[in-house]
């Protein structure tokens, strides 16, 4: 029999978890927060909120940030999905090091090294910075973040059943995208959300490799942080934890969903 | 069997990768070896492709190690790359020392509250990096919140941020989910009939801890520290947002350099040194990766 868990496991699981989740917690309760001062508590307000929607520039940051990051994730996922699979599939090619490390050291590759180095590619290949510049950068290293969740799903597929579709008579493209793809969905998936909330969330290679006109959010975020604190960043990070939140919660949801009727339905899901 | 179009799916992101991530490497280690202008591109020399041989030729003579040379003789940097390591490798023993207790404890859960866990440890790798650092801004300043709360307890008020202390807990509240979920993976998957038998053949609980379960969580205890340890050196936003002067960091002192001083040659100097002491301990965390990836095959 397994013991559960002592007093000692749950005094340090709770101080644990609060220390995660207590700044977030009191970042989100300020910000409804009618007063200006941090330490006076003036009542429950959504006022914040509503000047949000009078800051142009902040608007415009958004709608820059959501473009490169639908763009960026998209573009990541194709090709960190094709590394994944040249990584489980391809054999023993050659150059098969190096490939991967070039996939997975984007991964501990400090921020500031990676923005230097791309900057640097722009300004000698005479690119105009801006939105295109953030776009590649943020493509090139959400990419590798692909190709781990999807590596990780790729390993696990029986890969008898795409033999199975070729003994069938199915060509080796076609058995890809009616057996293979729609097995690994979910980790492709999981991998664009991840590079989307990357892409959004990330300041130091996007002040790199953005020039005039391309202010990202958390750019615009950050000059205004280096500035103070002040309730309207409490309702910009407030606004961008819960649209990642929901975006979470539906898809693990979803995933729920395709895996209770996968159980249900005739075909098993092969895990 | 191979087929064909497995292998051809690395064409495409080889030769990105190869553009985008290799080849600037390239770019950054020729800049460092060369020397600031007062130009766009502030640097010298610039390749003049028409000039053929001879003008390449002048151009690789133009290159030097000076970058380098000043980086040693200049106090700031040298501290700056000391105060990185001390910080780091501080905020990873931190970080183990808390998430150690927190992965064993999840590890021991029923499976439900298992998953639970494992996705609120999950949760703050998504929301942004950035947000979670500047919500302690609002808790640390010398009128945030908790000196709110000291008060409320009748204690005397700390002045925490813009200091070392303020750096590292940052370090450590921004990092602690990379620890703790190698370790619980590492706990997660241990036999605990080996800690019955230790029990049964009369060992106490700390004996059975120190000769089984620590040795059996080595490979999470060293992928957990990799993985905070090598971020950590070249952090930029936490040193930025909550050290004051006396905590400046390399990834700081990079950012400075070209953004302020708008000297790029010694900013891919500082970053090439940065990433020389990188190598080994990232070598060391794929190589250690790989292992795993092939074991869980």
């Amino acid at each position: 029999m397994r013991r559960g868990p002592s007093w000692f496991n749950l005094v340090s699981i709770t101080l644990g978890f609060a220390f995660l989740y207590l700044p977030i917690v009191l970042l989100v309760a300020w910000s409804f927060n009618a007063s200006k001062l941090v330490t006076v508590w003036g009542g429950f307000s959504t006022r914040w909120y509503a000047a949000l929607l009078q800051d142009e520039q902040l608007l415009a940051a958004a709608w820059v940030t959501v473009r490169v990051g639908l763009l960026s994730a998209t573009i990541a996922t194709v090709l960190g999905t094709l590394a994944a699979i040249a990584l489980v599939r391809g054999g023993r090619f050659r150059g098969r090091t190096m490939f991967s490390g070039m996939v997975y050291a984007p991964l501990v590759m400090p921020e500031v090294i990676m923005g230097l180095a791309l900057l640097l590619l722009f300004v000698a290949m005479g690119f105009d910075r801006g939105f295109w510049t953030v776009m590649l950068a943020h493509t090139t290293f959400t990419l590798s973040y692909v190709a781990v969740v999807v590596h990780s799903r790729l390993v696990t597929f029986d890969r008898a059943l795409e033999e199975a579709a070729q003994d069938l008579g199915c060509t080796p493209a076609q058995s890809f995208l009616k057996v293979t793809l729609p097995n690994i969905f979910p980790a492709v998936l999981a991998g664009w959300m991840l590079a989307f909330t990357l892409s959004l969330d990330d300041l130091v290679i996007a002040s790199f490799t953005s020039g005039p006109g391309a202010t990202t959010l958390p750019m615009r975020i950050y000059s205004q942080v280096r500035l103070g604190v002040t309730p309207e960043i409490n309702a910009v990070c407030t606004l961008l934890i819960a649209v990642v939140a929901t975006g979470i919660i539906i898809f693990s949801l979803t995933q729920k969903w395709r895996t209770g009727a996968a159980a249900r339905g005739p075909r098993q899901e092969v895990s | 069997m191979t087929s064909r179009p497995r292998s051809r799916a690395v064409i495409l992101p080889a030769i990105w990768l190869g553009v985008l991530f290799a080849f600037p490497f390239l770019l950054v280690f020729k800049l460092s070896l060369s020397d600031s202008a007062l130009a766009m591109p502030p640097y010298a020399p610039q390749i003049d492709w028409g000039g053929g041989l001879a003008a390449i030729k002048t151009f690789f003579a133009a290159l030097d190690f000076e970058m380098y040379a000043r980086l040693t003789s200049d106090r700031l940097y040298l501290d700056a790359y000391l105060t990185s390591l001390k910080f780091a490798a501080g905020g990873t023993l931190i970080a183990l020392l808390v998430g150690y207790p927190m992965a064993y404890g999840m590890a021991r859960c029923k499976p439900a509250t298992r998953n639970i866990l494992l996705m609120l440890v999950i949760l703050p790798f998504w929301t942004s990096f950035l947000i979670r650092v500047y919500a302690w801004v609002g808790i640390l300043k010398p009128e945030g919140l908790l000196n709110v709360f000291l008060g409320l307890l009748g204690l005397d008020p700390v002045s925490l941020l813009y200091t070392p202390t303020a750096v590292q807990i940052g370090l450590v509240y921004s990092y602690l989910p990379f620890m703790v979920l190698p370790l619980y993976a590492a706990l997660e998957r241990m036999d605990h009939t080996l800690l019955e038998a230790a029990a049964d053949l009369g060992s106490p609980p700390w004996r059975s801890f120190w000769q089984i379960t620590w040795p059996l969580s080595l490979p999470g205890v060293v992928a957990g520290c990799l993985l905070c340890f090598i971020p950590m050196v070249g952090e930029f936003v936490i040193p930025d947002l909550l050290g004051g002067p006396g905590s400046l960091m390399i990834g700081r002192s990079i950012w400075m350099e070209f953004f302020a001083n708008r000297d790029w040659p010694f900013a891919s100097a500082v970053a090439i040194i940065l990433l020389f002491t990188l190598v080994l301990p990232i070598v060391l965390y794929q190589r250690q990766q790989a292992r795993a990836l092939e074991a869980g095959r």
